[in-house]
């Protein structure tokens, strides 16, 4: 195992972010992650003042402050003692949990049926990340999309596509989401909202602008006031040095469009550590200088998460534009199911793997008295089931025939042209076979 | 004033210079301004009257050497009109367009400048007064992401048409026009559609310089997923802009920087043109010439030479440019078994080559003589006038290949 003399964890006075601050600190020089006065400016954020102002009264300290990056398990503390008003439901509560054992589960079978040899190619699995794509998609509604990368299948999952459709994808059968063309990399649902699926990092930051765009345009020129879908996109912080990034975060400011970006800040992008590929590490900074708030959350706490969620949704749903959320979390596995994973420092792992936010959440039912055991004991079983169920699915569905190598690859097949007896060649019957000359 | 008679032939294509300020139709007096090998080249062209008007049809008849006969049968031909008005190429853009925008409201555009400027050749002037900034939205220059805006308003319901401001700038799109436009209705299992448009001019214009004379049409020949139309007249800009709006697939429109200006009558009555099929432009028995936008002038302008010389040319202006319309193509191989293939692409991978590679593939038997093709050398476009002039192909250059393979 390869050890490199700088430090793996930053330390607290790097300018990356500072993880946990001890409550007694008193350094003197406040952790860069706070919350600056700045970004808090009226003309930026409109009707926004109430997003600090509800901070302040649901929350005894806003979770934007340094007491925010503390665990989950610190916060659950001060919930205790200041007796606040909880952050969910019982039902909320367990619907996440669900949604993250699901997304937990089904990657681990993922990784499984990899290594049996039920699934080729590049294989991103999310493991750890849970809370991110559980705390802003179950704040999403029906008809809202999702834009994601090839990291993707927690969110497809999260956004209501089901197990078996997924897995079938992954096992490259007719039966999958795609019909087995996209694969692990490019997961799409019409029916719920799942916009992809890239495999190139920040190609799909612009499709997420485009129908964050649709939607204001259903609304200002079609007049359609139902037409209220916000978009999320979902992206890592390797894509935050990219061009499109900031040419989307540019345009969706300048027009409003009703979009959040959620940067997954893991900080690795394959073996490239966030901290020498970035001059400026702290992703949420990078809002306002393009006019929308930049919030930094606690990605390992889905609550934490979920509050940002929230408001950023119902901001975006106003009409009062997009915002630039980053969230700081954590991939367990390695980049792909190809990557070894020997740089990251297994001191950096173990800090993470305590803040594994199944346990927390699991946590802070327990604690608070939202569930008990058994309750999250039938969910675990409930959801291992319908990954045994969607794996047998998977298995029995057929493999892609011949036939379906030319459907879809235009909508309109005329576009493969007109043939040299005068017929389109998608009228040939050798089209519907796979095996027409095009 | 020489100017005003050239404006005033019927129906007669007007010279080939870009405008940046369109409203002056009589704009033609920068001829006095062009060296004297140029100015006559253009009094050449004028001469041959390409419109499709009545008037001219019963001079052609008169004429024992005509350049263009016009293709009666089809229903697509503007001869069965016989009202029609005049007006310019990109006007002719603008009207098919205008017509889409009102017949459809999902139809926006997406473009620099397309809005408050009216586009750079003010193929959208007016439209933003007319449909708002929504509709004709002027984007910050970042080509890349506009695009990829497009293909997500698309994959969502609207139908964009996203203006390149030059085809070149295009090429930072790339990544959008390949990964997402071309592929993303296939990766998503047919869920998502890409209705966009994407159009823009390109070709080698007047001394525009290396990177704005780029012909993008071979660097995205291969982009499964895309279909690709280049226009060539008023009639048939209008035609595959209508054409392409309503498809459903995404549609590469390339228009010329050159052409913009081409005058002529085109029907009052609604038309569409099939994107897939080529334009029969002059039939004919000895050879096929295969070709496509500008250099459908530099064609017909060896065509006369060619006529005059006891040559008879068949020319199809082939349109399509992926897919190739091989019915069309093929019957005219069969009729005169040699085929010259004259493009404004780089001769390396260009649209002529993959346009030689069908031929052979699909009509061997047919062929009499080896396949020519005439391409832009594989330079890049120097400024310098006459270094210009010798990158791409010119009327000479046609006549004696046409020549070389009657033999």
């Amino acid at each position: 195992m390869t050890t490199m003399s700088t430090a793996r964890i930053p330390p607290a006075s790097s300018p990356c972010i500072a993880r946990k601050p001890k409550a007694s600190s008193n350094t003197g020089k406040l952790p860069r992650v706070y919350v600056k006065p700045g970004w808090l400016r009226k003309d930026l954020m409109g009707s926004n003042l109430r997003f600090s102002e509800f901070r302040s009264a649901k929350l005894p300290c806003s979770p934007l402050t340094v007491s925010a990056i503390a665990s989950a398990s610190e916060l659950v503390k001060e919930r205790i003692e200041t007796k606040s008003e909880l952050l969910v439901t019982r039902e909320e509560g367990l619907e996440l949990y669900e949604d993250m054992i699901l997304g937990r589960s089904f990657e681990d079978m993922c990784a499984q049926m990899y290594y049996r040899g039920k699934m080729f190619g590049f294989v991103h699995l999310y493991n750890g990340q849970e809370a991110v794509s559980t705390g802003f998609i179950k704040m999403l509604k029906a008809h809202d999309s999702v834009c994601s990368t090839y990291r993707d299948h927690v969110h497809a999952l999260s956004k209501g596509v089901p197990a078996r459709a997924v897995m079938s994808e992954l096992f490259g059968k007719t039966t999958g989401c795609c019909r087995g063309q996209g694969g692990s990399m490019h997961m799409f649902s019409k029916e719920h909202g799942v916009l992809g699926g890239f495999a190139f990092i920040g190609e799909g930051i612009p499709v997420a602008l485009g129908a964050a765009f649709s939607s204001k345009y259903k609304q200002e020129v079609l007049k359609d006031e139902k037409a209220n879908a916000v978009t999320v996109a979902f992206f890592g912080d390797g894509t935050c040095n990219n061009g499109q990034f900031f040419e989307s975060l540019n345009m969706a400011a300048l027009w409003k469009l009703p979009i959040i970006f959620v940067v997954e800040n893991n900080l690795w992008a394959i073996g490239m550590s966030h901290i020498r590929a970035t001059s400026v590490p702290d992703i949420w900074e990078k809002g306002p200088a393009f006019g929308m708030p930049g919030v930094h959350v606690d990605g390992m706490d889905v609550l934490k998460v979920r509050e940002v969620a929230k408001e950023a949704v119902a901001r975006a749903r106003r009409g009062d534009g997009p915002t630039l959320v980053e969230c700081e979390t954590y991939r367990f596995r390695g980049h792909s199911l190809a990557d070894p994973d020997e740089l990251r420092n297994p001191a950096e792992k173990a800090h993470y793997a305590a803040r594994d936010p199944i346990v927390s959440l699991k946590k802070y039912l327990i604690e608070n008295n939202l569930a008990n055991e058994s309750d999250l004991k039938s969910i675990e079983k409930k959801i291992d089931e319908i990954i045994e169920e969607a794996v047998e699915f998977a298995d029995a569905s057929p493999l892609p025939q011949r036939g379906q190598l030319l459907e879809n690859v235009f909508a309109d097949p005329k576009g493969f042209g007109i043939g040299p007896d005068g017929r389109y060649r998608c009228e040939d019957p050798g089209f519907t076979a796979g095996t027409a000359q095009v | 004033m020489a100017s005003s008679a050239m404006a005033q032939g019927v129906g007669g294509i007007t010279a080939l210079m870009p405008s940046f300020s369109s409203s002056n139709r009589l704009q033609l007096g920068f001829s006095k301004h062009l060296p004297e090998w140029k100015r006559s080249s253009i009094a050449i062209r004028l001469d041959a009257s390409f419109s499709q008007s009545s008037n001219s049809r019963k001079r052609a008849s008169k004429l024992v050497t005509s350049a263009v006969v016009v293709k009666d049968e089809t229903a697509t031909s503007p001869a069965t009109s016989k009202t029609g008005h005049e007006l310019l190429l990109f006007e002719a853009l603008r009207e098919g367009l205008d017509e889409e925008m009102e017949r459809d409201p999902r139809v926006c555009v997406v473009g620099e400048d397309v809005g408050h400027y009216g586009g750079s050749y003010k193929v959208t002037k007016g439209m933003a007064e007319k449909y708002g900034d929504l509709r004709v939205l002027d984007t910050p220059i970042a080509e890349n992401s506009f695009t990829g805006m497009g293909v997500g308003a698309a994959m969502t319901g609207l139908r964009p048409v996203i203006e390149g401001m030059n085809m070149g700038f295009l090429l930072l799109a790339f990544n959008q026009i390949s990964n997402n436009c071309g592929m993303l209705h296939y990766t998503s299992g047919g869920q998502f559609t890409i209705p966009v448009v994407i159009r823009g001019p390109g070709g080698v214009g007047r001394q525009l310089g290396a990177e704005h004379s780029q012909r993008l049409e071979s660097y995205f020949q291969s982009v499964p997923g895309l279909q690709m139309v280049a226009c060539s007249t008023p009639y048939n800009a209008k035609g595959l802009m209508k054409a392409a709006i309503r498809s459903e697939n995404p549609v590469i429109l390339f228009e010329h920087v050159l052409l913009y200006n081409l005058k002529e009558k085109i029907p009052d009555e609604e038309y569409v043109c099939c994107l897939e099929e080529a334009e029969m432009v002059r039939p004919g028995a000895d050879v096929t010439i295969l070709t496509y936008s500008r250099m459908r002038y530099h064609v017909m302008q060896a065509a006369k030479t060619l006529v005059n010389k006891g040559y008879d040319p068949e020319i199809i202006d082939i349109r399509s440019l992926k897919p190739f319309d091989l019915h069309t193509i093929g019957n005219s191989i069969k009729k005169t078994h040699r085929v010259l293939i004259v493009e404004e692409c780089m001769r390396t991978g260009g649209i002529g080559a993959s346009l030689r590679a069908a031929i052979i593939e699909n009509f061997w038997d047919y062929l009499d003589a080896p396949i020519m093709c005439l391409s832009s050398q594989d330079v890049p476009t120097p400024y310098a006038g006459t270094l210009e002039d010798w990158t791409v192909v010119q009327p000479p250059q046609i006549v004696s290949a046409v020549e070389q393979i009657c033999q």
